[in-house]
């Protein structure tokens, strides 16, 4: 790891002036990722602020229908609180399976949806619940902040701070897990809406990251069974190819996938 | 330079390293606690899990100033005045190691997944567990006897490994 100056936040506005003194600074949430490129020296940022310690972006609370994390809340809270298994169990399911149980205690939300990498788990989830991201300038609908491969709607200094959902009617997450890795090779989310409207959403197998399938979504919601997904087709053009699976094989884990997620949502 | 100060196995310690300093080297190179392994470097093997205010964490990835006012446990405060914690006897009754460069995180995987699932554990949650945690001796069965073992001795009543 190249030599980097470690800062402390306290508050979210301490957080954006520190990032902000000097434009080759990282904001540091759980460092799952961000540390391990570090040290294989693929990035460089000259100085790091720690999000860890700013109270009001972590925690979840539940109001009505709607659900607020804090961005800086770790996987492990968000797999383990009751609030979430009861109002979006999927959700619950999805933060379980992220990396190992050591990953959990540190990797945040937050930090995951700022990296957006195409096999995350977070992305599908936060695009097929129609999630808002709020940052401290704005919010932004998860159709509009996921923007491609490793990049997102934020400007330069932009801090997420948390996101918030309403609760579907139904949902669920299917993951077919790199064997070593244990990142989605591909990772299917599907919501039904409160309005009868159902949203798809695919990790892991797109060429230009997360991405929501119209063609599943019309079905689902004429009707909701792994049955309905049966007649549809997923085209292959976009999707990844690489020495882990063929862009085929992926097409088939994206239909395959649905249907057990379609399964879990009940 | 960063100056860094946290209780280490009830103990208060503090030093002076760089910023990009993880907490695995801290431990190991300022505090000369190498029980602590480093074993792939890369966030993937747990042979440097720790405990971190409670919770088990890899301390390759994480910066020695990110534990700034920590409580850290590392293998060698499991022991208590010369007598094995129970997971520590247990992975011994039951040779849950070959050549043991995996286990000082192996053990302290198992004391967290213990705390945390308490008389929940069983064989398929302790093999789903131990997903951060690479050994490549021992094939993990005796491990997960070991743990399953530990769990039950702890007063938890876990289930016994399938044989």
């Amino acid at each position: 790891m190249y030599a980097t100056n470690y800062h402390r936040a306290s508050s979210v506005e301490d957080a954006v002036k520190l990032a902000t003194a000097n434009d080759e600074t990282k904001y540091l949430a759980g460092g799952q990722t961000l540390l391990p490129t570090m040290k294989q020296r693929l990035a460089a940022p000259s100085d790091l602020v720690d999000l860890r310690h700013i109270a009001s972006m972590k925690g979840i609370s539940v109001n009505g229908g709607t659900i607020r994390i804090g961005a800086a809340t770790p996987h492990a809270d968000v797999a383990n609180s009751k609030e979430v298994a009861s109002a979006c169990p999927g959700l619950a399911h999805l933060a379980a399976h992220i990396g190992d149980p050591h990953v959990r205690h540190m990797g945040t939300i937050g930090g995951s949806i700022a990296n957006n990498d195409p096999a995350a788990d977070y992305p599908a989830g936060l695009m097929a619940l129609n999630a808002t991201i709020v940052t401290n300038k704005r919010s932004i609908s998860a159709d509009d902040f996921f923007t491609g491969m490793f990049d997102t709607a934020l400007e330069d200094g932009e801090l997420v701070v948390a996101v918030e959902i309403t609760a579907p009617s139904k949902c669920g997450y299917a993951k077919f897990p790199n064997p070593a890795s244990r990142y989605a090779m591909t990772g299917v989310f599907v919501a039904k809406h409160g309005d009868g409207s159902v949203r798809v959403a695919v990790t892991g197998a797109g060429s230009d990251g997360v991405f929501r399938h119209e063609g599943m979504e019309q079905a689902l919601a004429s009707n909701f069974s792994a049955e309905a997904l049966d007649s549809v087709t997923v085209d292959d053009a976009d999707l990844m190819s690489d020495i882990h699976a063929s862009s085929a094989y992926r097409a088939n884990l994206v239909k395959v996938m649905a249907r057990r997620a379609v399964a879990a949502a009940g | 330079m960063a100056n860094v100060s946290m209780t280490v196995n009830g103990r208060s310690v503090s030093g002076q390293c760089e910023d990009r300093t993880l907490l695995v080297q801290f431990i190991r190179e300022n505090l000369g606690l190498t029980g602590t392994h480093v074993g792939c470097d890369t966030s993937q093997c747990g042979a440097c899990v720790v405990h971190v205010d409670g919770k088990a964490v890899k301390s390759c990835t994480m910066l020695a100033a990110q534990a700034d006012g920590s409580e850290v446990v590392t293998i060698e405060g499991l022991a208590s005045g010369g007598e094995l914690h129970p997971v520590q006897a247990a992975f011994r009754e039951h040779h849950g190691l070959q050549c043991g460069f995996c286990t000082p995180g192996m053990i302290m995987s198992a004391v967290d997944m213990i705390e945390r699932h308490g008389g929940q554990l069983d064989e398929k949650t302790v093999r789903a567990e131990l997903e951060g945690n690479i050994c490549r001796c021992t094939g993990y069965h005796n491990i997960v006897k070991a743990v399953l073992d530990a769990a039950s001795k702890m007063g938890d009543g876990a289930k016994v490994a399938a044989e």
